[in-house]
């Protein structure tokens, strides 16, 4: 479990976090949203120890964050980092095989079971074939699975993502969220779009100027009047397979939620 | 198409890597070694190969035990050559693998050596003793002394100017040593101008080019060797950590490597490597930048085989540098940083025409 208590930060003057508590449950995919610079991605960040509080704590599994090294952390959360437009000369294998780095020590070096844990965590994500091609050769959609890869061959508890489907269209959207949920029951993911978030997470974490606004099931959270007050758009809710989509409305009409 | 490749076994695309990084080194490390005794056979005067082979092994396993040479041929060989071409190779190794980190560690492909503004410190301290006669009381070895004092004193200005906050990002320090280095090569400049001696400019200006003529068995080749071989073992060490670092500093944080720690450490081992080898051979471009690009092409990107191929092409190459700089206009020396410039600078605009041919 990871569990964020009062979580405070700012850029100089200008508060980010005020106060924002949240706990991500094993065996759950929890979605955080907001509106642009309501601190969702600040909020991720801190869960992986990137970036230190000014205020509050963060623990993993009942442990101090601050008090575990990073490599530790990394044994225990693997993040998809929105690094996919890094122009890296690796190949994907040795991309992917980064993620073995916190499980080898600084002198071993890479054995058959690294090699496994690659050739397995490429084949979960539909990418084994990709293995012996360049990284910077590949499209936005196979880079994103080659980084969900590379953090399942971490082998950690959880997975954390920001912004996943960032720069993906429409298809490769739901791929890389279906991925998610097929290649891990614990994960974390920062959203912008609201409907992918209904559909993919279990729970829901609304984020609006640095507060937590709404949290809960993705009927409680996506209420028309909710994302009305921290977006400022109307929206229609409907179910679609049981579960909630939103239509939103226009900004010139009326709201008719 | 894309069928036949899914169904390709799992690991042959590791294997066949792995295979080409051993044939290349195997490959590399012959070249090394006839490199080194055709770089002592080729010069002004030439040595029959056989000779070189005979002196060699003399001195090395005494065999043959009894000189059947002359003495002047044995110290050209011995005193003479065998230092000058073991620096060639340091110095070319140091430089191709201090590139390769700094590529890494600013993430930027046409980053090279003298980006840290170490070499402008040398240079300043070169020309201080050339010029002045400030010898620091260090007798023979007082050029490279004073340049390797200045090269350490650029360094640790270089790292106090980006280091803020603990940190050290790759913008900070790419800004720090250009600004650093202008400002010494000003310094240096402003040597040559004050001090009025033609023959004493002379001098610095063919240090400043790069010059492997004060080679000889002594401190500086010791320390080259010891420095440059710890170096590229570290670099090889954490060759993974160094791939992690390349593709940005959150992917290196989230996979538990601290990309400030990393880069600090990097910055002490590689700022102390480049002090030594400019210090022991003066400027030379183009080895630092060029030589990556090729070590990637030969064994790929990954740090823990690149490396080791950089600095044996690195070491190879020069020796080679410093053979035509020796014969080109035999008996007068070129400096060899104009050679290496002269082959390297065709080797970055075909560089920078694939760069551009890969992003478009």
């Amino acid at each position: 479990m990871i569990v964020a208590e009062g979580l405070h930060f700012s850029y100089g003057s200008s508060p980010v976090l005020q106060g924002v508590s949240l706990v991500a449950r094993p065996g759950r995919v929890l979605g955080l949203l907001g509106p642009n610079g309501s601190g969702k991605t600040t909020a991720l960040r801190m869960l992986h120890g990137s970036l230190a509080p000014s205020s509050g704590r963060v623990s993993l599994a009942g442990r101090p964050l601050a008090a575990l090294g990073p490599r530790e952390v990394s044994r225990q959360l693997a993040v998809v980092v929105q690094e996919s437009d890094s122009d890296s000369l690796l190949t994907v294998r040795e991309m992917v095989m980064l993620g073995r780095i916190p499980r080898l020590r600084s002198f071993q070096r890479t054995g058959a079971a690294d090699h496994h844990a690659v050739d397995a965590s490429l084949a979960r994500v539909g990418a084994r074939h990709l293995a012996g091609r360049r990284y910077v050769e590949l499209s936005g959609g196979e880079r994103q699975r080659v980084l969900v890869a590379r953090a399942l061959a971490q082998e950690a508890d959880y997975l954390l993502l920001d912004e996943p489907t960032n720069h993906l269209d429409i298809r490769y959207q739901h791929e890389v969220l279906q991925l998610v949920r097929d290649v891990s029951d614990s994960a974390v993911v920062v959203l912008h779009d609201l409907n992918l978030a209904a559909r993919y997470c279990d729970d829901l974490v609304l984020l609006s100027e640095g507060r937590v606004v709404a949290s809960g099931s993705p009927e409680e959270v996506l209420a028309p009047e909710l994302i009305e007050s921290v977006y400022g758009i109307g929206a229609t809710r409907t179910f679609v397979d049981d579960g909630v989509q939103l239509l939103f409305h226009p900004l010139h009409q009326e709201s008719t939620a | 198409m894309a069928t036949t490749t899914a169904e390709a076994p799992v690991h042959d695309d590791h294997l066949a890597a792995a295979r080409r990084a051993r044939c290349w080194t195997a490959g590399l490390v012959a070249a090394l070694g006839l490199s080194l005794v055709a770089g002592i056979a080729l010069g002004a005067v030439h040595v029959p190969f056989a000779a070189v082979l005979e002196v060699l092994g003399h001195h090395l396993f005494l065999v043959p035990d009894e000189r059947t040479w002359s003495r002047p041929r044995e110290s050209i060989v011995w005193d003479v050559r065998l230092p000058r071409v073991l620096l060639a190779s340091l110095v070319g190794a140091g430089l191709a693998v201090c590139g390769m980190a700094l590529q890494a560690m600013v993430r930027n492909l046409l980053a090279d050596p003298y980006l840290l503004g170490v070499n402008s410190g040398a240079s300043t301290g070169a020309a201080a003793a050339i010029l002045f006669g400030v010898t620091l009381g260090l007798g023979e070895h007082a050029l490279s002394a004073s340049a390797f004092v200045g090269a350490l004193a650029a360094s640790v200005l270089v790292y106090a100017v980006a280091r803020s906050g603990g940190r050290v990002t790759s913008t900070r320090l790419l800004l720090a040593g250009v600004a650093v280095g202008y400002a010494l090569q000003a310094v240096t400049s402003f040597l040559i101008f004050a001090s009025d001696s033609a023959e004493g400019a002379r001098s610095v200006m063919f240090w400043l080019l790069g010059s492997l003529a004060l080679a000889g068995w002594g401190q500086p080749l010791a320390l080259a060797a010891v420095v440059v071989l710890l170096t590229v073992a570290v670099l090889t060490i954490f060759g993974r950590q160094l791939d992690a670092l390349g593709v940005g500093d959150e992917t290196a944080l989230a996979l538990g490597v601290s990309p400030e720690r990393l880069r600090t450490l990097l910055l002490v081992l590689v700022s102390l490597c480049i002090a030594v080898v400019v210090s022991a051979a003066g400027s030379i471009g183009f080895v630092g930048l060029v030589v990556p690009h090729l070590a990637r092409r030969a064994v790929g990107a990954a740090h823990a085989r690149a490396v080791p191929v950089a600095a044996l092409i690195g070491a190879v190459l020069l020796v080679w540098a410093d053979v035509i700089a020796r014969v080109l206009l035999a008996p007068q020396e070129i400096p060899i940083g104009i050679i290496t410039a002269v082959v390297g600078a065709p080797f970055l605009l075909i560089l920078v025409r694939r760069l551009q041919a890969t992003a478009a």
